[in-house]
């Protein structure tokens, strides 16, 4: 049927072909497009305004309400949820501040790391590809499946860790890990750097490999050591990847809802609850305006610290 | 000399934090729990498939598994196709209106699913989506389409306008153009998008745990999710959940390794 339809309109085109030549002029001017292109970005947006934006929009709303989610009414309470959040439960204050810490301590640690791992495997050699790939492997995992394998290596009892500190007679080191409620969220930094590291890596090296190696080898002549060599090419040269992997880092680990969920359980344990699990606890106690207030923080939230960090990596002397 | 030697120490040590754990999971998923604990490190003593088929038959992770399978195979190209059309149009509409329509689809990454979770989840239950495996499609497409637009649009961008113009001047009409010209010279970043699209799909955990109440309707996510409370420290039935979790995405990543790469950067890059 679809080819008889077309047949009919090639048909039609070749009939018409010099009525289409003396109009191109019109057609083709800069200002007049197809109309029907339109027609294709309409669904991703109708899609995008209803699914994403009202609701986001409706966020607010409800953030000013007592809403419990299924009764017919409620009252608006202005910024009551606000206040609450911020000075009358320590459930939320908490896990703002080990959200805070938990980006903190990956943002520095995986950047850290992956340009570590980047700059040892920049050249293309067969070793070095094959290393990219394993070390990239873990980010493909869900993020349950990585909070189990974790578990299991941080389990004080039958562990992974323990055993190996056992084997090599390093009983003084061992420890109880997420069981220790003061060092928990270490410990889940560390996981989510080994998930997430291989991937910042490949960014630090596309990076890396668009640096001239001239640059280098004038250093060289100039008898620049290592790490003057890093100072002045290297690290002002891989600064686009650098706020790259630290914005996408940071927002990355303000969301490790799932990985949280995995290792701690639902609903995880204070030491180790962060903004997102939080909002999920709140609304699944029913409060749905004052999960939204939360929601809305958590917001504000990623886009302070994102912007804070543009403005210090502007502060860093790029290519004195 | 010493370089080399510490470069050599620092990824050795980092290969066998990788593959140490990934092989103990391998092999711990055909154990019984004392021969776990027992030799963490040694190979099973057999091959039986006793933690698979329970938790395949006894915990249902088979429905799950189809389940999973059903809402990957229809977000991904959905969500390609939305963003793809939408992608081709901003490439070939000028001036003001394609900025404006590229930017309203794209603000959407500034935010993050976890911060709309109460009035997405009042949407759905008025519409009727919750505890349905609609609804998780849907969800999937709605939260990944402006990055998809953006690989995808971005792409679509750098294509030469003079095909476009050559392909109207031949009398195709739009249409024609997306399917012969637009999307064959985008497929490796569609190829790109898509595996991307496919990891995160495939691992989704908070639209299922928001929106499913029934067991039969979890995904995979979700319902090795459940298993953390119900078996504690039973770590070889986590581990078979592990594997059969991963199965897809490792035997695709074994085989198109350098989309995956190239995808889940791109992801990143431009999110």
């Amino acid at each position: 049927m679809s080819t008889h339809t077309n047949m009919a309109a090639k048909r039609k085109a070749t009939d018409s072909r010099t009525e289409t030549d003396a109009a191109k002029g019109r057609r083709r001017s800069p200002t007049r497009v197809n109309p029907a292109l339109y027609l294709f970005p309409l669904p991703a947006v109708a899609i995008i305004a209803f699914f994403l934006v009202m609701p986001t929009l409706q966020a607010f709303q409800y953030a000013i309400t007592d809403w419990n989610g299924f009764s017919a009414t409620f009252n608006y309470v202005g910024l009551d949820n606000f206040v609450r959040a911020f000075t009358k439960d320590s459930l939320f204050t908490n896990a703002l501040t080990n959200n805070l810490k938990f980006v903190l301590m990956v943002v520095i640690a995986q950047t850290a790391f992956s340009l570590v791992l980047a700059l040892l495997l920049t050249k293309n050699s067969r070793g070095s590809i094959l290393l990219r790939a394993l070390f990239f492997f873990p980010t493909i995992l869900s993020s349950v499946s990585v909070a189990f394998i974790w578990k299991f290596i941080y389990d004080p009892n039958f562990g992974l860790a323990n055993a190996v500190l056992g084997g090599v007679g390093l009983e003084a080191l061992q420890g109880s890990y997420l069981g220790n409620n003061s060092q928990a969220l270490y410990w889940v930094a560390v996981t989510q750097v080994w998930f997430h590291a291989g991937q910042m890596m490949v960014v630090y090296i596309a990076g890396l490999q668009a640096i001239p190696r001239e640059l280098y080898e004038a250093a060289e002549m100039d008898g620049a050591g290592r790490w003057q060599q890093f100072k002045s090419i290297t690290w002002p040269f891989v600064a686009p990847a650098t706020s790259i992997v630290v914005a996408y880092t940071t927002v990355q680990s303000f969301k490790a809802f799932d990985l949280i969920l995995g290792i701690a359980g639902n609903p995880p344990k204070q030491s180790l609850d962060i903004l997102s699990t939080r909002i999920y606890s709140t609304f699944a106690n029913s409060e749905f305006g004052y999960a939204a207030a939360q929601s809305i923080i958590f917001m504000a939230m990623i886009a302070l610290v994102t912007w804070l960090q543009r403005r210090l990596l502007r502060l860093t002397p790029k290519g004195e | 000399m010493l370089a080399s030697l510490s470069r050599r120490a620092i990824l050795g040590i980092y290969a066998v934090i990788i593959i140490v754990p990934l092989t103990v999971v391998g092999f711990g998923s055909f154990k019984s729990t004392q021969e776990l604990f027992a030799g963490p490190f040694s190979l099973p003593q057999s091959l039986s498939p006793s933690n698979y088929a329970e938790v395949i038959g006894g915990q249902d992770l088979g429905s799950s598994f189809t389940n999973s399978v059903i809402v990957t195979a229809i977000s991904v190209p959905l969500t390609l196709l939305l963003a793809s059309l939408a992608g081709y149009a901003i490439s070939r509409l000028k001036g003001f209106m394609a900025w404006a329509i590229f930017g309203f689809l794209v603000l959407g990454m500034a935010i993050p699913a976890q911060a709309n979770m109460v009035p997405l989840y009042v949407l759905f239950g008025r519409l009727g989506l919750l505890d349905s495996l609609a609804g998780l499609v849907l969800a999937n497409v709605v939260s990944t389409l402006p990055i998809a637009v953006f690989i995808l649009g971005g792409f679509m961008r750098t294509l030469p306008k003079e095909l476009y113009e050559a392909s109207s001047i031949d009398g195709s009409g739009p249409w024609k153009t997306y399917v012969s010209i637009a999307l064959p010279l985008s497929a490796p970043s569609v190829a790109a998008a898509a595996i991307f699209l496919f990891v995160i799909h495939w691992n989704e955990l908070l639209y299922p745990l928001l929106f499913i109440q029934s067991p039969g309707n979890r995904t995979l996510p979700l319902a090795l999710l459940s298993f953390q409370g119900e078996f504690q420290t039973n770590y070889p039935l986590l581990f078979a959940g592990v594997i059969l979790a991963s199965l897809p995405v490792v035997v695709a990543y074994v085989f198109l390794q350098r989309y995956f790469v190239a995808g889940i950067t791109a992801g990143a890059t431009k999110g």
